[in-house]
């Protein structure tokens, strides 16, 4: 165990991927001798060369392409995209290819690539160093979605995704890189995808969140409990696969749920949620279920701390659905 | 006759690597093939009885030329037009049928329109319908190959409309950047659905977009084996030793339509079509292979009926073939199926067993 930032133990995680098996390797832009423009790849270089930690030009297709084609290959790629706003020249990579490999080859061609990117809001980077896209990947068959929120999943669910044998979106929430810190295991550390983490435990309310959310809704269930309200928190932790059991389990409790997170409302991730919710556990439900989330505007740069949902937004969404029923 | 570019960066002459007439022979035999299945496919497609067809007439000089200069362990990165490339690799044209009607023995299990196969076996990756996306793919594959040290290349195939994609360019990059083996063999067919050569690219050549990535690009006349074959070898023997990518720009007439779904009177006349089939690579191998004396009037009648007994024996034993089973659906969208794709799938089974959904 060592006590450490988000952004560290996503660093460790690397280290230790490295160490475990030759044919994982890192490429990206400003990866190497940078170390990454958050210093996520910090090191790296040193440590396996430039073979291994692959300085690419500026071309996100080109990144998720050649990343392609080595995993195709046998290799295993973890490609790094500078801020998620930037990954749209490889959507059609992602989308049309990584994504289908399996699936159009019949299982001839495992496409295994993680894609890491920092995304969210809450840096002051305006509307290009800020988005939360998630829900265009979630929507997407054949791509799995991890998003830590804690230093020790940071490193447990990175090391998950670059053993898993499918293709991993790993989004890493950017705002809480250095403010997130707490022990993490050393060595082989492994958080299995499709497990939520219950954050805290609470009778009232369930309030269901991912990523930099987490901070944010927890603080809100601590101000709750002061007025005698208690809020369980739910931290997702991979939005595909979904523990669909253990959100629909805290609803069959609580009765009344909260989805935060920072994306744009409609047609987020919080939809699906309160979907899936709806449908198996409405005679649970005592109440609407809320969602608290960004606007359907584009992400804004003077007015972020306006934009995103904070503590106080969250609150008052748990006390409003806690007022009906 | 859409005018090939005649300033071309380098042009390859043809003649340093030579062709057996046994070998000779033997791509004739594949061309023949390709061309045989070409003009029955469009048919099945006509009468119903396959869905849709890409043809490669016109091709398949570039095509056998090209993949005779392979080796069996090169990987090859399809686009959907590539038969040529498939039969010469000896993916026998039952496994393609199957492919075209998605049977119960179709290697990609349904999965695709026709013409978008597969086959590990063979080294020859999955094509998709996006244009250009293997480009980047065979660079990454390349870098791969260089991680491990290994004697192969990448070849990866595309058109000159491909030549105006993003993957194109990053790939092309790539490839220059970290001197990948990678051979870039571009079919250049004159038309992108019904896009003039011209109006792809004001580049006079596309094989000249090659310099401004930092390595060489050649044309070479697609209609003619020895010029293809004589290039890929070439542009082989430089990856491996570890002089980097080629682009290769292979000037060819896509003599049908661009698929099934086109028709290509709306954009060309019968006329330039006409002028290229008098450059018909199946007649030009023909003719020399009966001028050296190494094919007879008897060689080119067995051939012609054993190809046509194959084809015929292919489709009826895909026709024959058990249809799909429906539960295939849900494999392969990952190693494992998630629950919520296990809940989905139990849910497809009861519809199925209720009849509400009919396969």
């Amino acid at each position: 165990m060592s006590e450490m930032t988000l952004v560290q133990a996503v660093n460790r995680g690397l280290f230790e991927a490295m160490k475990q098996d030759p044919d994982v390797l890192v490429l990206g832009e400003d990866v190497g001798v940078d170390g990454g423009v958050f210093r996520a790849t910090d090191g790296l270089i040193k440590e396996y060369g430039a073979e291994r930690v692959i300085d690419t030009p500026l071309s996100e297709t080109g990144i998720i392409g050649t990343a392609v084609g080595m995993a195709l290959y046998g290799l295993k790629p973890v490609a790094e995209i500078q801020f998620l706003d930037f990954i749209y020249p490889a959507f059609d990579q992602i989308v049309s290819e990584l994504a289908k490999f399996r699936f159009r080859s019949g299982g001839q061609y495992p496409c295994h690539v993680v894609i890491r990117a920092p995304y969210g809001g809450g840096i002051k980077g305006g509307v290009y160093h800020s988005q939360s896209t998630e829900a265009y990947f979630c929507h997407t068959a054949g791509l799995k979605v991890a998003i830590p929120s804690t230093p020790a999943d940071a490193k447990g669910l990175l090391l998950t995704a670059i053993h898993d044998e499918d293709p991993v979106m790993f989004f890493e929430p950017k705002r809480i890189y250095r403010t997130a810190t707490g022990e993490v295991p050393d060595g082989d550390y492994r958080v299995p995808f499709g497990q939520a983490r219950t954050v805290r435990e609470g009778e009232h309310l369930s309030i269901f969140a991912y990523g930099a959310m987490i901070p944010p809704a927890s603080e809100a269930a601590a101000a709750l409990a002061k007025d005698g309200i208690s809020a369980e928190v739910i931290d997702l932790r991979t939005l595909v696969p979904l523990d669909e059991a253990a959100a629909v389990a805290s609803v069959e409790k609580t009765g009344r749920a909260v989805v935060v997170h920072e994306a744009a409302r409609f047609c987020g991730f919080g939809a699906e949620l309160s979907a899936i919710l709806a449908e198996k556990a409405f005679y649970s439900l005592k109440a609407p279920i809320l969602r608290v989330t960004g606007y359907d505007t584009p992400f804004p740069y003077a007015l972020e701390n306006v934009y995103l949902p904070n503590a106080a937004r969250i609150e008052a969404a748990a006390r409003a659905v806690m007022q009906e029923g | 006759m859409a005018k090939a570019a005649q300033s071309a960066p380098t042009v390859a002459p043809g003649v340093s690597h030579a062709l057996s007439n046994d070998r000779l022979l033997s791509m004739y035999r594949v061309m023949v093939l390709a061309r045989a299945i070409d003009e029955r496919c469009l048919s099945l497609q006509r009468q119903g009885r396959i869905g849709f067809y890409v043809p490669a007439s016109g091709q398949e000089a570039a095509q056998i030329g090209c993949a005779a200069a392979l080796r069996d362990e090169d990987w090859i990165f399809p686009a959907y037009r590539e038969i040529g490339i498939a039969l010469w690799r000896k993916v026998p044209f039952r496994a393609l049928m199957d492919q075209f009607i998605g049977n119960s023995t179709d290697r990609v299990k349904g999965r695709q329109m026709p013409n978008h196969y597969s086959f590990r076996d063979h080294n020859f990756v999955s094509a998709s319908s996006p244009i250009g996306t293997q480009i980047t793919q065979a660079v990454g594959a390349a870098m791969a190959i260089q991680r491990r040290h290994v004697p192969q290349v990448t070849a990866t195939f595309f058109g000159d409309g491909a030549t105006s994609s993003n993957d194109f360019h990053a790939g092309m990059n790539f490839a220059g950047v970290y001197r990948t083996p990678t051979i870039f063999f571009c079919q250049n067919n004159q038309w992108a659905i019904s896009l003039p050569r011209n109006r792809q690219t004001h580049s006079a050549t596309l094989a000249q977009k090659a310099e401004a990535y930092g390595f060489s690009g050649v044309v070479v006349d697609g209609t003619d084996v020895h010029a293809v074959y004589d290039a890929v070898a070439t542009a082989r023997e430089r990856a491996l030793a570890g002089e980097g990518p080629t682009l290769i720009e292979a000037q060819v007439y896509r003599f049908g339509p661009h698929s099934t779904s086109d028709d290509p009177h709306r954009y060309r006349s019968d006329a330039d079509v006409a002028e290229w089939k008098r450059k018909d690579p199946i007649l030009r191998l023909r003719e020399e292979l009966r001028t050296s004396g190494a094919l007879s009037d008897e060689t080119e009648s067995q051939l012609q009926e054993a190809v046509k007994r194959e084809i015929s024996e292919s489709i009826e034993a895909a026709e024959g073939a058990p249809a799909l089973d429906p539960m295939t659906l849900f494999d392969d969208t990952f190693a494992q199926r998630t629950p919520r794709l296990e809940e989905e799938r139990a849910e497809f089974q009861r519809l199925l067993r209720e009849g509400v959904i009919r396969p």
